[in-house]
């Protein structure tokens, strides 16, 4: 079982096939790091791709993004610090008062599959949680809304991070259907991501 | 159980015996760059325009949006609608979360409109429901609670149930309570339609109210979107949604809507569907 075939069997969505490969490949002796770069964070990167261009739905990078978990689970104990290119660690959740977290889940697992560590909070996170979160050691804050009500939440949290004194500390992201960019730049966050494979790459210039 | 909602001297009735209605959606500047920013400036003129073209579709009733942050929700709440009662005669629907928003424009409506929505959340209630009191206005109950999203039928009833009762204890009827039974994408999770289905069948035998739905959810993330959300809307009207908030503008949506009429046994002598047949051909005949 080659890293083609991983790579492969990731962007088909086959859990279990990308397992069993992961398996074969670390028992022929193969880096649990290159397994990792070059199979599973690839293919999470052709998905992303194809969701960018209309060629794939979310249900399609849904099942990829799990396939490509069932591989990483697998990899986990084998992985050293060297192995990971340390991506970021990013702390991700809808704002107060909003419960739509299908867009947040699927950048949650897209960066997850670029590599990126995730604190994920779930939904209604009020800005105090993400505080919270940027002492405990993130770098990267991915803020979602979906409602033109809860949006001014974003605003908030960033408010909260100035507060205690952490803005300099850390970088925010934000999205979501009503989020423009203007709008990101008015409540000073440091970019505005319009879907879950440009959150990745956006997530990668800010920690770069 | 009928819901009334009235502008003036018009009325629209909603109910299971009656045309199902639909509540133009397109009044609302999210994600819509050039209506949001003629919107903040106070020109309404898209507004009208938007007004004329769904009522034009067939909408009943309108849905009117005013989220633009930072904006003064209140004052363009109320503008917008004083803008679309000087072109069209059909009810409104106040859509917003900002209680100062909902007050400023139902001061000024003359009539019963509908309101955009509270939830079973404790806050959300106590501040909407006075307001539909205040005004004799309906409103849109979505079946989220302090918890989050029900996750079943049975449990979206009961949230419903709480929704009702809290109503009848500030002095809303039943029938002034439109429930949402939540329409959530399939391509998240490919049971979540079947979910709310089997809730609109089980809230429709319980508890017998009108219940809306944000149809066009529904399909997020596939392809072929317009397939799914008539599907969709056929299937929640068979089990008993009376009323749904979406685009009249778009033709398959129209046809369906008034298919299921039909089929539903709303449509004497299939008179509202020949009509609109011949309004078809005319209007090719007319482009050709």
């Amino acid at each position: 079982m080659d890293l083609k075939q991983i790579f492969e069997n990731v962007i088909e969505g086959q859990a279990p096939e990308v397992e069993a490969g992961v398996k074969a490949a670390l028992a022929a002796g193969m880096e649990a790091g290159t397994i990792l770069n070059d199979a599973l964070i690839a293919a999470m990167d052709e998905v992303g791709r194809r969701f960018e261009d209309g060629d794939f739905f979310v249900p399609e990078m849904l099942i990829s993004a799990r396939a490509m978990q069932a591989g990483l689970s697998l990899l986990k104990p084998y992985l050293t610090a060297t192995d990971v290119k340390a991506s970021g660690k990013i702390a991700i959740g809808t704002v107060k008062g909003d419960l739509h977290d299908i867009g947040k889940n699927l950048v949650a697992m897209m960066l997850e599959g670029a590599g990126f560590e995730i604190i994920d909070l779930g939904v209604d996170v009020a800005p105090e949680a993400f505080v919270d979160a940027v002492h405990e050691g993130a770098n990267l804050i991915g803020m979602s809304a979906l409602l033109t009500t809860t949006m001014s939440n974003m605003g908030a949290t960033i408010q909260a991070l100035k507060a205690a004194g952490l803005r300099d500390k850390v970088k925010v992201m934000i999205g979501g259907a009503p989020v423009t960019e203007e709008f990101a730049k008015s409540i000073g966050a440091d970019a505005f991501a319009p879907d879950a494979s440009s959150a990745t790459r956006i997530a990668r210039q800010l920690v770069a | 159980m009928e819901t009334k909602l009235s502008l003036k001297e018009k009325t629209v009735i909603i109910g299971p015996n009656h045309p199902f209605v639909m509540i133009g959606e397109r009044i609302n500047p999210t994600r819509r760059k050039k209506l949001a920013s003629s919107m903040a400036e106070g020109d309404f003129n898209m507004v009208q325009e938007d007004a004329r073209a769904q009522v034009a579709a067939g909408a009943q009733v309108l849905d009117i949006n005013a989220g633009i942050p930072g904006a003064d929700e209140p004052a363009l709440l109320r503008g917008a609608a004083q803008a679309v009662m000087g072109v069209v005669d059909i009810p409104l629907c106040f859509d917003s979360a900002n209680p100062d928003a909902l007050a400023a424009a139902l001061a000024i409506y003359p009539g019963q409109a509908l309101i955009n929505s509270t939830t079973a959340e404790e806050k959300m209630m106590d501040t909407v429901l006075p307001l539909a009191k205040q005004y004799g206005a309906a409103v849109i109950g979505v079946i989220t609670d302090d918890k989050g999203v029900p996750p079943t039928p049975q449990e979206r009833l009961k949230v419903a149930e709480k929704l009702l009762k809290r109503a009848g204890d500030y002095g809303v009827p039943p029938e002034n309570i439109i429930i949402d039974p939540l329409a959530l994408t399939v391509s998240a999770d490919h049971m979540q339609a079947r979910i709310t289905l089997d809730s609109i069948s089980l809230i429709q035998k319980e508890l017998g109210v009108n219940m809306n739905l944000g149809a066009s959810n529904v399909s997020f993330g596939l392809p072929d979107r317009k397939i799914i959300n008539v599907a969709y809307l056929a299937l929640a009207i068979s089990r008993g949604l009376t009323i749904a908030i979406t685009d009249p503008t778009v033709p398959e949506i129209q046809t369906t809507i008034l298919a299921c009429d039909l089929l539903m046994g709303r449509d004497a002598y299939s008179m509202r569907w020949i009509k609109a047949f011949r309004a078809r051909e005319k209007a090719k005949a007319e482009t050709a």
